[in-house]
């Protein structure tokens, strides 16, 4: 019996062949906190009797849900985690980065075969460099801090194989969506997601990045999609030189076999209150929305951004319709600087805000009031997400939120 | 020692409402464990009970108030159908047990109830119902007290070492 890819990469940390259900002690290449996991991750590791970091290079420390920092208590943790980083000698990116997932794989901090954990249920998005990466808890990350290591159930893995080329404007947040109403929002919990098929092969690393991080939305411990010229082109772009070849055997052992074709898949959009509770954009066409949202985690990077912005053309967004835009990093947002989108979207009536978690954080700011209505091209929306309880928020692609931003309604991206 | 019955899809919300996650002292954050969810809980749990869950027990945040509530009220298992992921590991770093237990379902409220982890199984009232066994290494982080002390008395992990489960 062959071993899936998961089982390969906890096989060669521990040297020696593991199977989907073994408990590991598995040292862990990378750990990433931010500042609203980071100070408790902090403090437990001081209560376990931690002194120096096992590594801090392999740390990845920034700020990027209460920035610059909203209120004194953010301030406070801001300096406690700055005092903390310059204490242990690890590398600060404070607040000028942007969303610590992006942030993580722009720097190279995570690759093919590695193991990384983060004190963010987001971690799971760098499983598209074919990495395992999963998202803790502060006491688990308190150890991780200490050790190096940290104890995993090797999980066992839905191989999901998607066919087909996608429609114009319909994209990687479609077929996300689509998988997590066929999944179920517990139907992969302990378990990772490997996607694969053509549509994979062929996605760009953008669209992976946007497909794995919504693995958690379903449970999960992890999405990967397993390394491939994709994956090596881009980590070369960020300075990681050589190629770690690792997939599935054929003869694998999957907990389930999921198959898919986009041919025909429709723009989807997620419903209130939950995920999986998604609809073709025609199910839901015409619903008024008072505040627009695209980045996040999730849809921030540039290919998402220019997605909107082809749609958006020269129009202007309605008026009644509050549009914010967020780039997922400086980077990102660079990017979106010198090709002039930034432009595009402040004359079409956009906010455009500094790199952060933005609305999706639910604290800081672009809070909805009770009754309000939210589109967002995030990647959750439990009731009270974005504000208040009483308020409702809609999931869906960069490109079916700039064409709703246009009339002030949610709007087929096919049609305008 | 008695059950305290719950259904499906029980999550942290309503384990400890986020209102009092300002507290992290687990006494406090046990007098208000299950608030709004079953009122009679915080004032008639006694060190020992057992809370049955269902389907996907702690779903929803990685808050740890929400074991932590548990365990200030003196809980040392936790039985259910399955467990959302996050919620099982935080369990097992506060120090408490979960045990999975395939036929909670049938375990009635308010019984009488023994557990036996060695022998993989619970006893409530005349029946007995197995439990999938635990993983050595957590059950030795759980004897500890919890991943805090357990770490404490550490100056190195041995890496890889693990347990089949």
């Amino acid at each position: 019996m062959g071993a899936t890819i998961v089982e390969k990469i906890f096989s060669s940390k521990c040297g020696h062949s593991v199977r989907a259900g073994e408990v590991v002690m598995a040292p862990v290449d990378g750990a990433m906190i931010h500042d609203i996991t980071g100070p408790l991750a902090i403090q437990n590791f001081f209560e376990m009797g931690g002194k120096e970091v096992f590594d801090p290079e392999k740390i990845i420390l920034l700020f990027d849900h209460q920035v610059p920092a909203d209120s004194l208590a953010a301030a406070e943790n801001h300096v406690f985690m700055r005092e903390f980083a310059r204490n242990q000698r690890i590398h600060n990116y404070d607040i000028r980065e942007g969303i610590c997932h992006q942030v993580v794989l722009e720097k190279g901090k995570a690759g093919p075969g590695e193991i990384i954990v983060g004190a963010d249920s987001h971690t799971c998005m760098y499983g598209a460099t074919g990495a395992f990466a999963t998202g803790i808890g502060s006491t688990d990350m308190g150890f991780v801090l200490k050790f190096g290591a940290l104890y995993f159930r090797v999980p066992e893995t839905i191989r999901a194989e998607v066919s087909g080329k996608f429609q114009r404007r319909v994209g990687p947040k479609d077929l996300i969506l689509s998988i997590a109403k066929d999944i179920g929002a517990d139907g992969a919990t302990y378990q990772a997601i490997e996607f694969c098929g053509e549509t994979f092969a062929t996605m760009p690393i953008h669209g992976r990045m946007t497909c794995c991080n919504m693995a958690i939305e379903m449970g999960a411990k992890a999405g990967l999609v397993p390394p491939d010229e994709v994956t090596y082109e881009y980590m070369h772009s960020r300075g990681r030189t050589g190629r770690v070849s690792i997939e599935s055997d054929p003869d694998a052992r999957y907990a389930a076999r999921k198959k898919y074709d986009v041919t025909n898949l429709p723009p989807q959009v997620a419903i209130p209150h939950n995920v999986d509770l998604a609809r073709d954009v025609g199910e839901v066409a015409g619903t008024r929305v008072d505040q627009v949202f695209i980045g996040s985690c999730t849809n921030g990077r540039f290919e998402d951004l220019a997605d909107a912005a082809e749609v958006i053309g020269d129009r202007e967004f309605d008026d009644s319709t509050r549009v914010i835009i967020i780039p997922a990093s400086r980077d990102e947002y660079l990017k979106a600087l010198q090709t002039g989108l930034i432009e595009r979207f402040v004359k079409a009536g956009a906010l455009v805000e500094a790199p952060c978690c933005g609305p999706c954080m639910g604290g800081a700011f672009g809070l909805l009031a009770p009754g309000e209505v939210s589109l967002s091209t995030s990647n959750r929306n439990f009731r009270g997400r974005q504000g208040s309880a009483d308020a409702s928020v809609y999931l869906c692609s960069p490109a079916t939120a700039a064409a709703s931003a246009l009339y002030g309604e949610i709007t087929d991206p096919r049609e305008v | 020692m008695r059950t305290w019955k719950f259904g499906d899809n029980i999550d942290t919300d309503a384990i400890i409402p986020g209102r009092y996650l300002v507290y992290n002292d687990p006494l406090v954050l046990a007098s208000h464990a299950f608030e709004g969810t079953r009122n009679d809980f915080a004032k008639g749990v006694a060190p020992g009970d057992v809370i049955i869950g269902g389907r996907n027990f702690g779903c929803g945040s990685s808050r740890e108030h929400a074991p932590l509530a548990l365990a200030g009220a003196g809980i040392r298992y936790v039985v259910a159908v399955s467990f959302a992921r996050i919620f099982y590991r935080n369990a097992v770093n506060v120090g408490l047990l979960p045990l999975v237990c395939p036929e909670a379902d049938a375990i009635p409220d308010g019984d009488e109830c023994r557990v036996d982890v060695d022998k993989h199984l619970i006893t409530c009232g005349e029946r007995t119902y197995p439990i999938e066994p635990v993983p050595g290494f957590l059950l030795r982080i759980a004897d500890a007290g919890g991943l805090i002390p357990f770490a404490r008395n550490l100056e190195e992990v041995d890496r890889c070492t693990g347990s089949q489960q």
